[in-house]
């Protein structure tokens, strides 16, 4: 089996102008096989977004080393896909011309291909919308067949749904796990809900309070294809949601305790 | 009829009925200057009377189109403004987004722009006459100065506040810098100057008939310094009438094109 991203030895300090340097990631090791779906959760300013900058290159790491698909990280990289936390489908385009995007920064134009990435996300009927008019479940969707349409082999994804409803949420996981399943992609997801980190995928790596170093890694034992909403009762769950949640469970309440010493 | 009667009429029979009202709100005002006029509170040597003014208007539209009547005056007056306009708009668009792009650029002219900003823009106007002479490009550089700023604020600020998300989206995506500038960047500014249309146009407008005002031989504001040198006040404000009806329909037509482009966003913010 190949790597589709290596970390090796990766930190990242910021320096943000007139304040003092921070260290938001340290000793990062991680290898991650190509087709494999791996889920990094983390408390909440643990550097778990930080880690998807640095593979796809629009950071870059302050030590160590990156690798994407065989070459080493040196600037951005776009034979990958990467669903941010926010909104980024351009405003003023209509979904059929946000997801043509990458066709066409590639000087290609295939409509076909554009119409059939829409319908796949259920978005046939919204083709000719703009942003604004659909839903943020819809949003999303446009925005993963955007990520899709140049079919990269790699997909980074930014707590997608966090900011959607639980059902909602749920139908969209399940809408993932079926546009992954069968695709050979290596998916990289970023959370914090345990849950959600389990349910889809085939390893899950806890990651410390920040600064985020990794703190456990844990291969998920359960068979696929899987429905979310199902899979959360299979006894296995528990079984692996109780251990994750016991090294999770000391880094949320230390870095709830550090975000109360810095207030 | 108290706002919650009001607020439940169906939708159509509520529009009549502030139409109504306003147009009522015009009438009376109308009445009350004609009134107060015939009374002689209001001394017909400085205040005219809308009994004169609406003859004399017509008076003017009356008159066949010679290089002195109203509609010469109206062609020059709309030519200053349209070129004012589109010359700020340029101009301000390439500074605004040169600044954005290029701090060191932005910090250096930064002290120098905000000195001309704050200068009233219309005391330039007697220097333009100077510089320019008393035709239309003297009117069209001082509507230039007014349009300048409004537009280079608006594309400056909306460049580089731009949603970093939106640019980082489209780099994975594969964006090189002109796909940015392209897709991203010249769209925001787009936006934000057509948030800023009408406020520009109209300042456009102003800058033409204040220059015309102060010396010209054509144009609205022109007849208006005419009538005022002679002391014909129903002179001056049947000028002023027609300027208001021009910036209206100025308004209205912007207000479509404006709508027209903001098809893409949320209703709330347009």
């Amino acid at each position: 089996m190949t790597v589709a991203i290596h970390l090796a030895g990766v930190s990242k300090t910021y320096r943000p102008p007139r304040k003092r340097p921070y260290l938001a990631i340290t000793d990062i090791d991680l290898d991650i096989q190509a087709g494999r779906f791996v889920s990094v959760v983390g408390p909440s300013g643990c550097g778990k977004s930080t880690l998807l900058s640095l593979v796809s290159g629009l950071l870059p790491a302050t030590t160590g080393e990156v690798v994407l698909n065989g070459t080493p990280v040196q600037g951005v990289r776009t034979d990958l896909g990467f669903i941010f936390q926010r909104d980024a489908l351009l405003p003023w385009r209509t979904v059929r011309e946000n997801v043509a995007l990458p066709l066409r920064f590639r000087g290609r134009q295939d409509a076909a291909l554009v119409r059939d990435w829409i319908a796949r996300v259920g978005l046939a009927p919204f083709a000719d919308n703009y942003p604004h008019e659909l839903s943020g479940g819809m949003r999303k969707r446009a925005q993963l067949a955007q990520c899709l349409v140049a079919d990269p082999p790699v997909l980074l994804m930014d707590e997608p749904f966090s900011a959607l409803d639980v059902q909602t949420r749920n139908l969209m996981e399940n809408e993932l796990l079926a546009l992954w399943g069968g695709s050979a992609k290596t998916v990289l997801f970023i959370t914090h809900d345990l849950e959600e980190a389990i349910a889809l995928s085939d390893e899950i790596v806890v990651m410390t309070a920040g600064p985020g170093r990794i703190k456990a890694t844990y291969p998920v034992p359960l068979p696929r294809p899987r429905s979310v909403t199902e899979i959360r009762f299979a006894p296995e769950f528990s079984a692996l949601y109780e251990r994750a949640w016991a090294d999770l469970r000391d880094e949320v309440e230390r870095s709830y305790a550090d975000s109360l010493k810095a207030v | 009829m108290n706002a919650i009667e009001l607020s439940q009429l169906p939708l159509t029979r509520r529009t009549w009925f502030v139409r109504l009202l306003q147009a009522s709100v015009i009438a009376f005002f109308i009445v009350a200057w004609e009134a107060l006029g015939q009374l002689g509170v209001l001394d017909k040597f400085f205040y005219s009377r809308p009994s004169l003014i609406a003859p004399r208007i017509a008076q003017w539209f009356a008159e066949g189109p010679t290089d002195t009547s109203i509609y010469a005056d109206i062609r020059v007056t709309l030519t200053e403004t349209i070129l004012g306009f589109i010359v700020g708009t340029a101009a301000g668009l390439a500074v605004g987004y040169s600044f954005a792009r290029n701090w060191l650029l932005g910090q250096a002219f930064d002290p120098l722009l905000s000195m001309f900003n704050a200068i009233p823009r219309l005391v330039l106007a007697p220097v333009f006459i100077l510089a320019f002479g008393i035709d239309m490009a003297s009117k069209v550089a001082l509507g230039v100065t007014l349009v300048f700023f409004i537009v280079f604020f608006a594309t400056f600020t909306a460049v580089r506040d731009v949603d970093q998300t939106l640019v980082d989206n489209v780099r994975v995506l594969g964006a090189r810098r002109r796909d940015v500038t392209i897709h991203v960047l010249l769209p925001a500014a787009f936006s934000a100057i057509v948030a800023s249309l009408r406020t520009s146009a109209g300042f456009a407008f102003a800058g033409a008939i204040v220059a015309e005002y102060i010396g010209s031989s054509v144009g609205v504001g022109r007849r208006i310094a005419n009538s005022e040198a002679f002391f014909d006040s129903t002179g001056v404000f049947g000028g002023i009438v027609v300027i208001a009806i021009l910036a209206l329909a100025l308004d209205a037509l912007l207000q479509i094109v404006e709508g027209s482009f903001s098809r893409w966003k949320p209703r709330r913010e347009r």
